[in-house]
């Protein structure tokens, strides 16, 4: 048989209206630099069109970043998304401006991972890795 | 997912099914050969393979979607195969292509897959091949292969397809970019995008000069500017007419029994790489003595 070749593979994207992508940029490039195959969504994208790509791709994990406060409406309609597109098991973590009294209830509403500012990049990546692994 | 409910998914179309299966042919898993069995030969014969090269910022993802919006007028279905470079330092790599095309994310007569190139020497037109039957035999009717038209495996790439158009935009570059082998030597087609911008008159004129020399067909450029859709319905047009001539000449089989041949060499060579890389190691052979004598002792052997 051909060499098992298996890559982690994730998808970083930003929902909603918000088009401060400095961050997602910044994650895509150091999960790159870690050996990560990232697909780069960008910005203004409806939870429905990360999950549908996040399907078509094939990816282990799906990375949301919202700085413009919509975190608690956006990051758990993706999580739905998936569930009604027949993915229920992509796990979603997420970053960006997000209150400390916010993060139990994203937890609770499925993200698996939140990220606040001043994260160190080490424990964002080895977080994807966990996630990929898990999958 | 099981294996089974992957087949019956295939058989539906499902996108689910469609994305897993491509990933367990990308890297190598046991029931990668299940899968390719399984898929439908006339479908995959019938379906055109278009591929897109050029160089970065040419415009050829934005060219792609504006194709996509132009076929799907017709309810084609339609596969996208998105390949992008990975890092030889850390082997990821930022699959991007997609964003242009993400008006079309939710349509799911769009197939859409990005592919890193792995580094792989020339494995990847073989895991490329087999994205675009597994495409074709779930339904789409025109398979576009979008890849940066540098280095040998991203042009073996390109020979998998039909039809090759190379796109080009002013501003990157003068007519000598476009005069450097290979380039030119592998487009049917030779597109000037971003047509509204300063230069594309005369860089269609070089083009047309460059690629007339040596050739007894004069190749015609394509103006568009992908952005607005403007020039896609001719390109397309022009796409259908040279696709018909290569069906009645012979041309088209010529090129898929060309691509055919190098694939199943492709495999031979990755099915056989693990094996000769273990059975070189078992060997421990000396540091002192030729390579190459080595090499066809031990092939000799096997």
């Amino acid at each position: 048989m051909t060499e098992k070749t298996k890559k982690n593979r994730v998808l970083v994207g930003k929902p909603g209206l918000d088009g401060h992508d400095r961050g997602a940029k910044f994650i895509a490039q150091a999960l790159r630099d870690a050996g990560f195959e990232v697909v780069y969504t960008g910005i203004r994208r409806s939870p429905e069109e990360i999950a549908a790509a996040a399907i078509q791709e094939d990816v282990d994990a799906v990375g949301l970043s919202s700085l413009s406060g919509a975190h608690m409406r956006l990051f758990p309609a993706v999580v739905e998304a998936l569930g009604k597109a027949g993915a229920p098991d992509i796990p979603v973590l997420g970053g960006g401006v997000i209150p400390d009294e916010d993060i139990a209830a994203l937890k609770k509403a499925g993200i698996v991972a939140i990220f606040t500012p001043g994260t160190p990049v080490d424990k964002i990546i080895s977080a994807f890795q966990d996630a990929c692994a898990k999958k | 997912m099981t294996i089974d409910r992957l087949l019956e998914g295939l058989k539906a179309r499902d996108p689910r099914a469609i994305g897993r299966a491509i990933s367990l042919v990308e890297n190598g898993d046991e029931n990668a050969d299940l899968i390719l069995s399984s898929l439908d030969e006339d479908l995959v014969s019938g379906a055109t393979i278009l591929g897109i090269t050029g160089p970065p910022g040419a415009g050829k993802s934005t060219l792609t979607n504006g194709i996509i919006s132009r076929l799907r007028q017709n309810s084609e279905r339609i596969g996208i195969i998105a390949i992008d470079p990975s890092s030889p330092i850390s082997g990821g790599a930022i699959l991007g292509d997609r964003i242009r095309m993400m008006q079309h994310a939710t349509d799911r007569d769009v197939v859409v897959r990005s592919m890193a190139t792995r580094g792989r020497l020339g494995g990847l037109c073989a895991t490329a091949g087999a994205a675009v039957r597994i495409m074709a035999s779930c339904g789409c009717s025109t398979i576009i292969i979008e890849t940066v038209g540098v280095g040998q495996s991203e042009m073996d790439i390109i020979r998998l397809a039909d039809i090759t158009l190379l796109v080009l935009a002013p501003g990157l570059g003068d007519d000598i970019q476009a005069m450097k082998a290979g380039l030119l030597e592998v487009a049917d087609i030779l597109v000037v995008n971003k047509a509204d911008c300063k230069g594309a008159d005369i860089l269609a004129m070089d083009l047309e000069a460059v690629a007339r020399k040596g050739s007894s067909t004069p190749t015609q450029v394509s103006m568009t500017v992908a952005t607005e859709g403007k020039g896609i319905t001719e390109l397309l047009d022009r796409i259908a007419r040279l696709d018909s001539e290569h069906r009645d000449s012979g041309e088209r089989n010529k090129r898929r029994r060309g691509a055919h041949d190098q694939e199943v060499l492709e495999w031979c060579l990755e099915i056989l790489r693990p094996k000769l890389l273990a059975e070189i190691t078992r060997r421990n052979l000396p540091l002192a003595g030729d390579p190459r004598l080595k090499a066809k002792k031990i092939l000799e052997e096997q």
